[in-house]
């Protein structure tokens, strides 16, 4: 015992301090472990210099210090008026600009372009913000009450009719359709003969089953106001079906109110842009352009291809044969075609297809090429969704008795499409870029304004080119870094209890 | 005494149900019958329009005009064309110039992309930024732009043949195209052309052999020295027996263009770099993907055996992550292939512009040359998906998964 403490060490003096540890945070520490750290490291950081020096430092130079700010034709972006060799031409983006956004919009009616984005932002800014109130309110004025305002703002036009004419009609050419394929097919003998004749008699049936509302329509038609007689029947129609099939007197009424109220929206609508009186004056869509169609495709392309998606889906996931055969069929043909076929397809075969007295605008046909193929892509991504959402759910719902229907729509289909909003986004990111091939098919959107832009001779200097495609760069690069920005916020907060 | 197990009730009508109407019996079979009758209508009324619609405004039908004369020029053309030859011959020209434009690009969409993934994942922070500033960049662009980008701004600034951008003295760039020396051939070719096959050919068995003699002694040949002698001492050996294979004409300025030489068009080169680059952004974020899914233990247990960073990626990441990669890099070669139809922007002559473009508007059939065209496009897609299925099966059996 003894022997060990005298043997013991006792330390006289402070052992000296060790030197730091190399830092390996904050700028040095970057330099220090992720620039410089060896020799491979080294040379890729030059080449990374090199590389940066030659793209950003003549993109800069070009954009900001050898631009032009002001003038009024191509001279001044010449070099020897500048006096120094000129990049960007930015008075010819100033003097396009309107092009840019536009297109041929007449001039005096551009405050109703102006009108319609400001109702937009004002409709889908609180839509973005998580915490902002009555989603369920604003989503309904965004997706139903807005395109049917943006329709009459951006078109113009006014009404004649409503609900019960329109569906009057759509019923009773669909009857007289039927009837006349029974009437065709009759002609040819035999087993067709007999097809034929129960097909005219089912087409009959179905007239008489109508004939109720063929009457009112007529009636409505007779009267001296003819879309106010509408408009009242509807709301009265409409409201007492709406009011007997949730529940009648018992739990009925708060639907009862909000029907009503809808439709004195709509009255309220109607008045404030004089639909029965004409409403505003049309500008044909063969006058629109420029970021204005660009919008206008995409966003209608995104609205219109979200029930196509989830049809698709649901079909393709179906248990009944021949619809899971023809969705899948669907989804794969449109798939896998280029979006230009189907772009020709819209504005060259569609007509054919549809009765000779029946014109259908040309934008409006590439309307319906574009859903159709943005619908497929969105089933596909939705479907993944549906894939994600474990049996047992569905089972659950089952077992307390909900419908196919009601699972579907209540426990199932929210939760698929929470977890694919990303998915979405990114399809609908691709939508927005796709949207510039219609300038292929005659359209001027945002892309063919700009190539228009190019034809004139006023503007024509070596920079034009650049400072057109920098500009309208910027421009797509907004919105789909935008939107790809806004899916990461997203995903990131749906995702927030799986974050450990 | 052993009790014979009863057989199961014959339930002919569940059977008949689940055959008629699939998981929902009779529910389904109502269903199916009205969809099959409203789409019997339906295409009825577009038989029944569309027949209307043709012989009213006298369009033609059927496809008697592919054997008709085409009587218009084709600016690039693989395979021999004139203007006499019918709408088939046209059809075929531009069915291989999209398959050209498509397998080039594919090529260096590919060869792009993977290098621009291995600089994102790049221990090096600048490299890294730079690689994911140019994937965030291209693709939130519209491909179309980038094509117009190219073709107008880009090549459309360059010179005109008189003032052509020359390297070396044989290859010119100016704005209508490159022209590149082409080679003309001379006595000793077929031999040149025979050594070269025989040379890739022993190229390609040398590592084959290599692998297997890995797995069964366990010696790792060094390969690479043969490889490189036998790609570069074949050729020359036959050019030493044989003569010189060819001799390049040299391109020269006569009058305004070029006389002599090989001819790339400015619309070729605008449509390949914009779509590799534009697809390469998409492969970039593909092979990322691939290689962060497989686990980092793996890339450390490949150090741990003193693998070198490269070695470690080729042999042990890469493999692995191929099996997560190769269905959306199907996908990307599929969107490559469908996107080259933009060409019809620029004035490239692939199938679409050819076809689609010039074609349909000399014949107004527009229901024929759109429906060719479609089943054209899905042809090549389905083939593709095939093939890389057939690939992804092959890669997965090897993988024992």
């Amino acid at each position: 015992m003894s022997e060990l403490a005298a043997s013991a060490f006792v330390a006289k003096d402070l052992v000296p301090p060790r030197n730091a540890p190399v830092r390996t945070t904050g700028f040095a520490g970057l330099v220090r472990t992720r620039l410089l750290n060896s020799p491979t490291n080294i040379i890729l950081t030059i080449l990374g210099i090199l590389l940066l020096y030659f793209t950003v430092v003549p993109s800069v130079k070009f954009l900001l210090i050898d631009a032009v700010w002001t003038g009024d034709n191509r001279d001044a972006c010449l070099a020897e008026t500048a006096g120094h060799t000129v990049g960007a031409c930015w008075p010819f983006v100033e003097a396009k600009f309107s092009q840019f956004i536009y297109g041929f919009y007449p001039e005096p009616e551009r405050w109703r372009v102006d009108l319609t984005f400001g109702l937009a932002a004002l409709l889908l800014l609180p839509l973005l913000i998580p915490r902002a109130p009555a989603k369920g309110l604003n989503a309904g004025l965004f997706f139903i009450a807005f395109p049917v305002v943006a329709y009459f703002l951006l078109h113009g036009g006014g009404l004649h009719a409503f609900v019960m004419s329109w569906t009057a009609d759509m019923l009773s050419g669909l009857v007289g359709s039927i009837g006349t394929a029974g009437r065709k097919l009759a002609q040819y003998g035999s087993v067709a003969a007999l097809a034929g004749t129960a097909i005219g008699w089912i087409a009959a049936a179905l007239a008489v089953l109508i004939w109720p509302l063929t009457a009112l329509r007529d009636l409505i038609q007779s009267s001296s106001h003819p879309l106010w007689a509408d408009l009242a029947a509807s709301a009265v129609i409409v409201s007492l079906l709406v009011f007997v099939i949730t529940g009648g007197a018992r739990n009925g009424w708060r639907v009862l109110l909000t029907s009503l109220g809808l439709f004195a929206g709509i009255a309220v609508v109607i008045v404030l842009l004089e639909l029965d009186r004409g409403g505003l004056p049309i500008v044909g869509t063969r006058r629109w352009g420029g970021l204005l169609i660009t919008l206008v495709v995409s966003v209608t392309g995104i609205v219109a291809s979200m029930p196509i998606g989830i049809a698709l889906a649901l079909g393709r996931r179906s248990t009944i044969p021949l619809i899971r055969v023809f969705s899948v069929g669907f989804i794969e043909f449109w798939r896998g075609v280029p979006l230009i076929t189907v772009l020709f397809f819209a504005t060259y075969m569609l007509p054919l297809f549809l009765p000779g007295n029946f014109t259908i605008d040309g934008l409006v046909r590439v309307l319906i090429g574009i859903a159709l193929f943005a619908g497929a892509y969105n089933a596909e991504v939705i479907r993944g969704g549906l894939q994600a959402i474990p049996r047992g759910q569905a089972e659950a719902a089952s077992a307390l008795g909900l419908s196919y229907w009601r699972t579907t729509g209540l426990v199932v289909m929210p939760q698929a499409l929470r977890h694919v909003i990303p998915g979405l986004v990114n399809s609908f990111i691709a939508l927005f870029k796709d949207t510039s091939l219609v300038s292929i098919v005659a359209l001027f959107d945002l892309l063919g304004s700009l190539r228009a832009s190019f034809a004139d001779p006023v503007w024509s200097t070596p920079t034009t080119l650049f400072t057109g495609f920098a500009f309208t760069g910027m421009i797509y690069f907004v919105f789909c870094f935008g939107m790809s920005r806004y899916s990461l916020f997203v995903e990131h907060r749906l995702n927030a209890h799986r974050r450990t | 005494m052993a009790i014979e197990a009863r057989p199961p009730p014959a339930q002919y009508v569940a059977k008949l149900r689940r055959l008629l109407g699939g998981r929902s019996g009779w529910k389904g079979l109502v269903v199916q019958l009205l969809f099959v009758a409203a789409l019997a209508w339906v295409s009825y009324e577009v038989f029944d329009n569309a027949r209307d619609n043709l012989r009213n405004q006298n369009i033609a039908s059927g496809f008697g005009f592919m054997s008709q004369t085409a009587g218009f020029g084709v600016s690039q053309t693989l395979i021999p064309y004139t203007e006499s030859d019918s709408y088939t011959r046209v059809f075929l020209v531009g069915l291989v110039n999209t398959l050209l434009v498509s397998v080039i690009g594919i090529f260096f969409a590919t060869v792009i992309g993977f290098i621009v993934a291995l600089g994102r994942l790049s221990p090096n922070w600048l490299l890294s930024r730079i690689a994911g500033g140019y994937v965030e960049l291209v693709r939130n662009l519209p491909l179309l732009f980038q094509i117009l980008f190219w073709y107008l701004a880009v090549l459309g600034a360059l010179p005109t043949p008189r003032q052509s951008v020359s390297v070396f003295g044989s290859i010119f760039l100016s704005n209508r195209g490159f022209v590149v020396p082409s080679p003309i051939a001379e006595a000793g070719t077929t031999g040149f052309l025979v050594a070269l096959v025989i040379a890739i050919v022993i190229a390609l068995l040398l590592p084959v052999y290599a692998r297997r003699r890995l797995f069964n002694t366990g010696h790792l040949l060094k390969i690479w020295p043969y490889v490189i002698g036998v790609l570069i001492g074949l050729p020359l050996l036959a050019i030493a027996i044989f003569g010189k294979p060819f001799h390049f004409e040299i391109p020269a300025l006569r009058g305004f263009n070029f006389v002599g030489g090989a001819r790339v068009a400015p619309e070729f080169v605008a449509l390949t770099l914009a779509l590799s680059t534009y697809t390469a952004a998409f492969i970039a974020e593909i092979v990322r993907a691939g290689i962060q899914s497989v686990h980092k233990g793996q890339m450390e247990a490949g150090a741990s055996l003193g693998l070198s960073r490269g070695a470690t990626l080729r042999l042990v990441v890469v493999p692995q992550a191929l099996r997560v990669i190769l269905p959306p890099l199907t996908n990307q070669y599929l969107n490559l292939t469908k996107n080259s139809s933009l060409a019809v922007a620029i004035g490239y002559p692939d199938l679409f512009s050819v076809f689609a473009g010039t074609t349909l508007s000399q014949t107004g059939q527009a229901i024929e040359v759109i429906a060719i065209t479609m089943g054209v496009y899905l042809l090549i897609s389905l083939v593709t998906s095939a093939l890389m299925s057939f690939y992804g099966w092959r890669i997965g059996r090897s993988m024992g998964a």
